[in-house]
């Protein structure tokens, strides 16, 4: 069980420069940031501010924004796409 | 990329640089809304440490207010006369020329609302008959200051229009996105212009997603993403011409369509730059947001006093205001509160009526979101929300020939045999005798 998680380009210099990067054992879009953190470190503090996303990053799982979603408990399956990006002008 | 202290030098070198027409530059460097950490003038849109939108932020200080407005008014006729307010370190140039668009008075839409003093900005006047022009004549050039070759969008149509137009005007590749339901006239007054134009099978919020990955895979400008910065700025000019157009004075209110916030929260910001040169003596004017209520995020927050927008799934007949996710929606209902004025929503119903309103009062046919305005203006009125002394501006965004589908079948067409008596018969009016004038 593993998703793909697309990091933006704003993200890179934490994660060493990679643009992708696959979470196993995930099983809510919170748990795949998670992981995430676990293996960069700062991307927690980029992105997240007091247990929630900031409110200018945008999460999508199969292109679908988690605020239309369950959020961060929003369910990801094996081979799902997850991707981060910066809300254009802040829309969140 | 350049650090800090950089930035620090560089503006203040900019600020001495005199051009060749005798001005300053006073563009100084990119500014995050939220925690106002600056960047230097490059393509780039979200702040690094808070993801906050970045702003471009200018030293007016060295601005005279007479020198200035004596610049103003012999300047081109052309969105290039408020050249000092816009985010150019070279002199900006552009193949088609923007702006100065008509100031219409209507006193006939004003008396069926019970407004004293109404004027229509009518910004379908523009090369691709929408405001979207300004945005774009100065995203494009400032691409090509920032050595962009190819340009894109991602858009609802008319953003769409302007920058197939301008792009091929300037000579430049582009791209541009566009949900795949738009209306026909849009993607064909798109096409036209030879663009790549790619059809995207999902709403614009999916479009702007998609466009959001690509600026960060692809060397292009485009202007709604990684530019937005500086193509926003382009909306100020809206509130130059008004104030220019009513002899350097600011109305007491404006009417004006939101789907981002950007052009609603833009208007305001070029009166108040030209509050702080000295050009106007005038508080800002209160801001009234239209949205349509099949996509009325901004609305809603602003009716629930919330600071944050809660996105929505578009659906309405105002496509060009479709946008679920609004860019600049949480500063829009600051502005409104700030303002004194508001946000409302109008149904697509009233949309209909309000285009027809426009026209048959006025003259001006515009497209849906024209027709939000103005209903929005209606509602104003109808509520008793505008003073009898206020002198009023109605911020009309685009051409009506580009949403034909919101006018069909609303009035009717008498066909008629080629005879007097088929005329007369059929249109039910008495018979004219012979000489009659």
């Amino acid at each position: 069980m593993a998703v793909t998680v697309k990091i933006p380009q704003q993200l890179r210099t934490v994660t060493a420069g990679e643009a992708e990067a696959n979470v196993e054992e995930a099983t809510t879009v919170g748990e795949v940031l998670d992981g995430l953190y676990e293996r960069y470190d700062g991307l927690r503090d980029r992105i997240a501010e007091d247990g929630d996303l900031r409110r200018f990053v945008n999460v999508y799982v199969e292109g679908e924004d988690i605020r239309f979603l369950d959020g961060l408990d929003t369910s990801v399956e094996d081979g799902d796409e997850v991707t981060i990006l910066p809300a254009v002008a802040g829309g969140r | 990329m350049n650090g800090l202290g950089d930035v620090a030098k560089r503006s203040i070198s900019l600020r001495h640089d005199i051009r060749d027409d005798g001005g300053f530059f006073v563009v100084e460097a990119l500014r995050c809304k939220e925690c106002g950490k600056r960047y230097p003038l490059e393509a780039r849109f979200s702040c690094e440490e808070c993801w906050g939108p970045l702003e471009v932020a200018y030293d007016f200080s060295d601005l005279d207010a007479e020198s200035v407005r004596r610049k103003i008014q012999a300047g081109p006729a052309s969105i290039w006369r408020y050249a000092d307010f816009l985010p150019f370190e070279t002199r900006p140039r552009s193949a088609l020329p923007t702006g100065m668009t008509p100031l219409v008075r209507a006193d006939r839409l004003a008396e069926r609302l019970g407004i004293r003093e109404l004027w229509v900005k009518n910004d379908a006047a523009n090369p691709t008959h929408s405001f979207k022009d300004r945005v774009v004549s100065v995203a494009i050039p400032k691409a090509q200051e920032l050595g962009f070759e190819v340009v894109a969008c991602a858009s609802t149509g008319n953003l769409a229009n302007a920058v197939a137009a301008h792009a091929a005007a300037a000579g430049l590749q582009s791209y541009v996105f566009v949900p795949a339901d738009l209306e026909e006239q849009k993607i064909l007054a798109t096409g036209v212009y030879g663009t790549r134009l790619v059809a995207v099978r999902g709403n614009y919020d999916a479009v702007n997603r998609l466009c959001t990955q690509l600026s960060g895979e692809r060397d292009w400008a485009f202007v709604n993403v990684n530019v937005r910065p500086y193509y926003a700025e382009g909306s100020k000019t809206v509130a130059f011409e008004v104030a220019e157009q009513l002899g350097f004075e600011a109305p007491d209110r404006v009417v004006v369509p939101i789907a981002s916030g950007s052009l609603f929260t833009k208007i305001a910001r070029g009166f108040e730059e030209w509050r702080e040169v000295g050009l106007l003596d005038d508080a800002v004017p209160v801001m009234n947001g239209a949205q349509a209520e099949g996509c009325s995020p901004v609305a809603q927050a602003y009716e629930a006093e919330r600071d944050v927008c809660q996105p929505v799934k578009p659906d309405t007949i105002a496509k060009s205001l479709a946008i679920g996710d609004p860019a600049d929606g949480p500063y829009a209902v600051e502005l409104a509160r700030r303002s004194g004025g508001g946000i409302d929503a109008v149904t697509d119903d009233e949309i209909r009526e309000g285009i027809r309103l426009l026209a048959e009062t006025t003259g001006i046919f515009t497209e849906t979101a024209g027709g939000v305005t103005t209903a929005v203006l209606r509602k104003l009125a109808e509520r008793g929300d505008i003073d009898p002394d206020e002198r009023v501006v109605l911020v009309i965004t685009g051409e009506g020939l580009k949403t034909l589908d919101a006018v069909r079948g609303s009035f009717a067409v008498h066909e008629i045999d080629a005879t007097t008596s088929s005329f007369e018969e059929t249109l039910g009016l008495d018979h004219a005798a012979a000489g009659a004038v």
